[in-house]
């Protein structure tokens, strides 16, 4: 009998001072309500209904879980209530530029837009269209070529580059003097604006080759300064969690240090390394300053990078919504922009998708 | 270094004279003369290993120099950016943009540069903070891997493209918000009207700097908040903390160098960002209201003069461009002091 009574005790203990679980959500209904009807009065829209419900109800749970929980609880509450507004709030934006150029880009993403350049397009090309009704015409063939020669060649710049200095940051410099100088200086590195990135590799080939050389191949050295931060990071970081007892076993069995490192070390931290030299291409190549101020723009295909002007994709955006090609009818020239983010966005998600195949694809089997 | 060690001084008289390929087969028996000698253990597992010593200093070698090219090309940013920049700091200062000489020129649009970051940081990283907490503490488990890649996704999204959402989206939605601030606010000098139809205002890009920080910030505090150790965050649990003082307690403590390096991160984005700024700004002089049209970035500048600019000009915005640059690397340098000196916080080594 006694052991009973103490049973119900503990168990009324567990519950007590705790408001019934639908509580919150009786609040939410009160809230949603009253905030129509507030809404209602100074002129109903949506996002006033949300942002009142939303205040109403934040205020009134946390006043109740205050009274009924007390003080501690109520805190808890609120807190919680904010970090999942906060996510809310910020997807917000990222929903609004997705469906913004899912909208406005899939009307412009044709045949013609994928494979025509905007050579021989001109604001009278665009002023026609508009006036009959035809298709609009010109494309981006010329900026994708462009984009994925400078990527190719930044990359081409930077991977050896970087994943060397990885390795001498993990392997050979083990906290010298030198080794913290690098990490130092590639930490500050990540930091350069890219326009800086852009500025440095026009003033090297201008002072190289006299003023004004824009070429594709200048503008792959400025992504290269961007890029090769990032490499020698996500690197760095995966050759630091290849575990120890991999390195000393092979050298037990008198492996030299440099097989070691090629045959031990990062084939173990290869997916890591492929798939964050996967992002740091996805991080280039939508890179527009440092393009605007080397590679200049052009509205014709160029296939060589060491020579002429170079259009790319992000100059390609930002040319045609700053200055459309016919002042007087923008719209196709928006809309060959917003085709292009389109295409910009799809490439850049793919290469994110990549790098996560790779990462899971060529991912050390841990299971046993 | 490691050649110091792999030559012992025993192998150096007796073995290296026989050529490798006759030591081959002995490899594994132990040779009289060998015991005779003190090192008698070292020398027959250092004695094959010869052969790869090539190798080793090829690739110690180049792997090196890879890094010592690091520190090259960033000192060469600065050396050439201030080559081209020099004519500027010499010129007459009539012949500058603005005709007072290369100070009055740089000033407003420094100030106009950490306007827009300085809005865009306290908007975002409280933001960032809590999206971050949200996906590593308080999203359902099997649900926060994948808000995580969503948040990914959108630290993917070229500039250039937040750019023209702005532009085009954001910017003509504000105005309606702006007029309104300007009527009722306008007495707070920061919101003094006539406000912008447009909305085309250092506000707009203040908030469009934001988003894209926020990814940044969220993305690297979230790594970090995912290390706290998870013995901390039990024993506060086991105290009888709620969620949000075993968070208060355990995680933020933990995390603070790394919420500081990934907020100076995004100010070194925010500071640097060009396009947003060049695409959703109209320019103008600088002015202390924010809904107002006006104000310049310094990285906004250069992206809308250099293709056009020549001579004198060209020089005038390398030299803008060197002052963003010293600015990003104080920043910088500043961050990596205070991670450095709350480095002690840091459970993980």
């Amino acid at each position: 009998m006694a052991a009973n009574q103490t049973l119900q005790r503990r168990q009324s203990q567990l519950t007590r001072g705790r408001l019934p679980s639908y509580a919150v959500w009786v609040v939410l209904a009160a809230s949603v309500v009253l905030g129509a009807a507030l809404s209602a009065l100074i002129g109903f829209s949506v996002v006033g209904w949300a942002v009142i419900t939303a205040v109403v109800f934040v205020v009134t749970a946390t006043i109740v879980t205050a009274v009924g929980e007390g003080e501690r609880r109520a805190k808890d509450r609120l807190v919680t209530f904010l970090v999942y507004g906060a996510f809310l709030l910020a997807l917000l934006p990222l929903v609004s530029v997705l469906w913004t150029v899912l909208e406005r880009g899939i009307p412009g993403l044709s045949y013609n837009f994928l494979f025509t350049s905007m050579n021989g397009v001109t604001g009278a090309v665009d002023n026609a269209s508009v006036e009959n009704g035809t298709p609009v015409l010109g494309g981006a063939y010329h900026a994708v070529i462009g984009t994925l020669l400078i990527t190719f060649w930044a990359t081409l710049i930077s991977v050896p580059i970087g994943l060397l200095t990885a390795v001498y940051l993990v392997e050979y410099g083990q906290g010298n003097r030198l080794a913290r100088a690098i990490t130092f200086f590639v930490d500050v590195m990540t930091g350069i604006p890219s326009i800086v990135a852009g500025l440095f590799a026009a003033a090297l080939f201008a002072l190289l080759f006299g003023p004004g050389t824009r070429t594709g191949f200048v503008a792959a050295v400025a992504l290269s300064v961007l890029m090769i931060p990032v490499v020698v990071r996500s690197t760095e970081e995966m050759l630091k969690i290849v575990p120890n007892e991999l390195r000393e076993a092979a050298y037990a069995l008198g492996v030299r240090k440099w097989r070691t490192i090629t045959r031990v070390v990062i084939p173990t931290a290869i997916s890591g390394i492929a798939s964050g030299v996967t992002l740091s291409i996805a991080r280039v190549i939508g890179e527009t300053a440092p393009i605007l101020v080397t590679a200049g723009f052009a509205s014709s295909i160029n296939w060589n990078v060491f020579s002429g002007w170079m259009g790319t994709l992000p100059t390609f955006i930002y040319y045609q919504i700053l200055t459309p090609t016919s002042p007087t009818a923008p719209d196709p020239s928006t809309q060959r922009a917003w085709a292009a983010a389109l295409l910009l966005i799809l490439m850049v998600m793919l290469l994110n998708l990549g790098a996560r195949l790779i990462a899971s694809m060529f991912a050390p089997k841990t299971s046993r | 270094m490691e050649t110091g060690r792999d030559r012992p001084p025993f192998t150096a008289g007796t073995s290296s004279d026989v050529p490798s390929s006759a030591r081959t087969p002995g490899r594994h028996c132990i040779r009289n003369d060998r015991l005779e000698g003190k090192d008698v253990s070292t020398n027959s597992l250092k004695e094959p290993t010869d052969r790869g010593r090539a190798g080793d200093k090829i690739f110690s070698g180049v792997s090196l120099a890879a890094g010592v090219l690091i520190l090259a090309v960033l000192f060469s940013v600065a050396v050439f950016l201030l080559v081209q920049a020099a004519p500027t700091f010499t010129a007459d200062p009539t012949e500058i943009t603005g005709g007072e000489g290369f100070a009055a020129y740089i000033v407003p649009i420094i100030i106009g540069t950490v306007i827009a970051a300085t809005i865009a940081l306290v908007i975002a990283t409280p933001i960032a903070i809590a999206v971050a907490l949200f996906i590593s503490h308080y999203a359902p488990r099997r649900l926060a891997r994948a808000f995580g890649y969503v948040i990914d996704l959108l630290a993917a999204i070229p500039s250039v493209i937040y750019g023209a959402w702005g532009y085009i989206v954001l910017a003509p939605q504000l105005a309606t918000v702006y007029a309104w601030l300007a009527e009722n606010l306008g007495w707070i000098p920061i919101f003094t009207g006539p406000a912008s139809q447009t909305g085309k205002t250092m506000l707009t890009v203040g908030i469009v700097l934001a988003v894209m920080v926020i990814p940044i910030i969220t993305s690297l505090s979230r790594e970090i908040f995912l290390q706290t150790p998870s013995l901390h965050e039990e024993a506060a649990l086991a105290m009888g903390a709620t969620r949000w003082e075993m968070v208060r307690m355990a995680v933020l403590p933990f995390a603070r160098p790394g919420i500081i390096s990934a907020t100076m991160l995004g100010l070194g984005r925010a500071l640097g960002e060009t396009m947003a700024v060049a695409l959703v700004l109209s320019p103008g002089a600088l002015v202390a209201s924010l809904v107002k049209t006006g104000n310049q970035t310094i990285a906004a500048e250069i992206a809308l003069n250099f293709p056009e600019a020549f001579g004198l000009r060209l020089n005038e915005l390398i030299a803008a461009g060197l002052v963003l640059f010293v600015i990003t690397l104080i920043v910088n340098m500043i961050a990596r002091f205070i991670i450095t000196r709350h480095k002690e916080f840091s459970g993980a080594n």
